[in-house]
């Protein structure tokens, strides 16, 4: 059923369709009317779940761990400072190997204080052990939500995910969402059972005390789940266009990359963007592409490789800053191509920190220098700022 | 002869990796055998993170939740919240934490668990100092104490804050039901545990927990010492039902004296820190009593 709701709607929406039982949240904007919304739909019956009403974003994941444990599906939300003062439980949740979903609406971290969006908060969180998955749009936010579900908590798997959506681009902004029918969600998302849980006739521990000689083991797993997950969430995303029409069937999206140039890479609400300059380019008779960035863990390394075998220029835009010269993303995509760096060439751009708009201005531009770039066959530098007021302005 | 009245249940196993005369293995014991087998326990980082042993092994025949240290409070409401969704009634959700990962850094969980009205036996053993890291200054380490953080020296840095009140914070926080206990009265300890388990809510017991290693004595005196903190006044027992106190023993007989001098943590105390001490603890019971008439 079509209907006009936020991104932060679709999430309390997704949550109810996945038939979450135990929900812990704590306020925190731009998430709140995540939380509310839930505690809306257990007051009036909509959602047969226990809310708890904790007393902080840490102790938000440490309830949702041990409720886990028990066999329950749990859900949360956040933003920013929430989720950094979650960062212990992040590791523990996904350590633990329970399958977590927390929408994640970014939010840049302060000082200075900032409510608007970066992706510098779900950066952060990168090694955590958790799933990442980036929304372009409200409707992705529901999807993506269902589909984390199905992948996290798949036996082979067994790991949290949050889905990022962009805070107030996407948190507060309407959009035609088409909501599936919970009967169809039943059908896609099974009921929670996992092997491993509380079991009282026979005990065991979770969450050992583990020496040297096995601690390796333990993380190395977790690393084979990450791995394998690549895999599955295109299972998954094939599933889903069977059962909704929805395409996520790939762990990123290539937007008219098969004869591009150039090409940039862009994750969140600003793929949009990017695909409408894209366009414009296009017009122009300019060959560029651009790669919607969708799962950012675990990283889709190979599909990077295979584009850089035709698409020899490739931007990356990065929402976030890591305080060396290089986005995240940027980094981990020029990871990707090492082996390929003598015909391949990589750019950096950072922008829309703190909620700065990325205007299709901007991209263009973008576009432009990576054009100017693959024509020179040459990188003029490694990273660049863009959109930088006046006086600072490094263009 | 006398009727032996301790369950003889044994969900703790022999050979866990605690120290000789650890108080809080024989108060796990016990308290297992007061709540029976249907009982989660969930362990923030504390000794019990590695007096249960290392993987693959556990020293408990009941299911352990371990956490991080100050978690104890969101975990017990959690795995509550699941249990009850799921309409599993007849389960204890226990959660075992000490001094520190209580009174420190797990007191805003605790506060919201209790806020929270989470139905757990939320149990303190309280060594009375970090211990698990090697003897640090915890909130509830007693006045004058030598710890690792509270080395005294020239200046007389020894701890110069006393305990934390954790009960009467908890009891005006709402717990419904809260006891001391010590493993020096066992039958004590049981009944209050047994207690617990009928009463619906935030329940806490705070239990002491003799330290060998960290209060510098004989292993063999653990339940000695465990005992003469009892009959000095200094840790009474006691239970607390929706505020209301009472006294379970009146117990309180001996000069502190006879429970300091023994421990290498209160060897450097002069005559006028022993002084002082006993009346602090004079005026604590009285204080106590009278709330309890």
């Amino acid at each position: 059923m079509l209907d006009l709701m936020t991104a932060n709607a679709a999430a309390a929406k997704a949550a109810m369709l996945s038939r979450v039982e135990v929900i812990a949240a704590y306020p925190i904007t731009p998430q709140t009317s995540i939380s509310e919304k839930l505690a809306e739909m257990v007051a009036n019956g909509e959602l047969k779940a226990k809310y708890i009403k904790v007393e902080s974003e840490h102790s938000a994941m440490a309830a949702l761990i041990g409720a886990s444990y028990m066999g329950a599906r749990t859900f949360t939300a956040t933003s920013s400072q929430g989720l950094a003062l979650m960062h212990e439980m992040l590791y523990w949740a996904a350590g633990a190997r329970r399958p977590v979903v927390m929408p994640v609406v970014s939010r840049a971290l302060g000082p200075p204080w900032n409510i608007w969006t970066d992706h510098m908060d779900v950066m952060g969180e990168r090694d955590t052990g958790w799933m990442q998955f980036f929304c372009e749009n409200n409707q992705e936010t529901l999807d993506l939500i269902l589909l984390a579900y199905r992948v996290a908590e798949d036996k082979d798997i067994m790991l949290p995910a949050m889905v990022i959506e962009d805070g107030f681009i996407l948190s507060h902004t309407f959009e035609k969402v088409d909501v599936p029918a919970i009967e169809e969600v039943d059908f896609y998302l099974h009921a929670f059972n996992p092997d491993v849980k509380v079991n009282f006739r026979k005990p065991r521990r979770y969450g050992s005390l583990v020496m040297p000689d096995w601690a390796m083991e333990f993380r190395y797993n977790n690393g084979l789940a990450m791995d394998r997950a690549k895999k599955k969430i295109v299972e998954a995303g094939v599933a889903f266009k069977k059962a909704f029409g929805r395409d996520y069937c790939s762990l990123l999206e290539a937007y008219r990359c098969d004869d591009a140039e150039v090409a940039l890479v862009i994750a969140g609400s600003a793929a949009g963007t990017a695909k409408v300059a894209a366009d414009r380019m296009r017009e122009r008779g300019r060959k560029v592409g651009v790669i919607k960035l969708r799962v950012f863990r675990p990283f889709p390394s190979e599909e990077f490789r295979q584009i850089a075998s035709t698409v020899r220029t490739i931007g990356v835009f990065d929402r976030s800053y890591t305080y060396a010269e290089s986005g995240t993303i940027c980094g981990e995509v020029r990871n990707s191509l090492f082996s390929l760096a003598k015909d391949v060439h990589v750019k950096g751009y950072i922008g829309g920190l703190g909620g700065r708009d990325i205007t299709e201005a901007d991209l263009e531009r973008i576009f432009d220098d990576l054009l100017a770039i693959s024509h020179h066959g040459k990188v003029d530098r490694d990273m660049q700022w863009i959109a930088l007021r006046d006086g600072s302005l490094r263009w | 002869m006398p009727k032996f009245t301790i369950p003889k249940e044994e969900l703790e196993c022999k050979g866990h990796s605690g120290c000789a005369g650890c108080g809080a293995t024989l108060l796990a014991r016990y308290t297992l055998k007061a709540l029976g087998p249907r009982t989660v326990v969930n362990v923030p980082a504390c000794c019990w993170s590695v007096v249960q042993g290392v993987w693959p092994r556990a020293a408990l025949k009941v299911p352990v939740i371990d956490h991080a240290f100050e978690c104890t409070g969101a975990v017990s409401s959690g795995i509550r919240a699941a249990l009850d969704i799921k309409g599993i009634e007849d389960v204890n959700v226990v959660g075992w934490a000490g001094d520190g990962g209580t009174v420190d850094i797990g007191l805003q969980a605790l506060s919201g668990a209790v806020d929270r009205g989470t139905d757990m036996i939320y149990i303190m053993y309280d060594n009375e100092a970090y211990m698990n890291t090697g003897i640090q200054k915890s909130g509830c380490t007693p006045l004058y104490a030598w710890t690792n953080t509270t080395p005294g020296g020239p200046n007389g840095e020894w701890n110069l804050a006393p305990k934390k009140r954790i009960m009467e914070m908890l009891v005006v926080n709402g717990i419904v039901y809260g006891a001391t206990v010590s493993i020096a009265y066992p039958e004590d300890l049981i009944a209050k545990l047994r207690k617990a388990k009928q009463i619906k809510g935030p329940k806490f017991i705070h239990a002491l927990s003799s330290c060998p290693s960290g209060w510098k004595i004989d292993p063999s005196k653990s339940i000695e010492m465990a005992r003469l903190a009892t009959l000095t006044g200094i840790f009474p027992l006691y239970e607390v039902e929706h505020g209301k106190y009472a006294l379970s023993k009146d117990l309180k007989s001996k000069p502190v004296e006879e429970y300091l001098k023994p421990q290498g943590r209160f060897k450097h105390l002069t005559p006028e820190m022993i002084a002082e001490i006993q009346r602090k603890v004079d005026e604590d019971y009285a204080a106590l009593k009278s709330k309890c008439e």
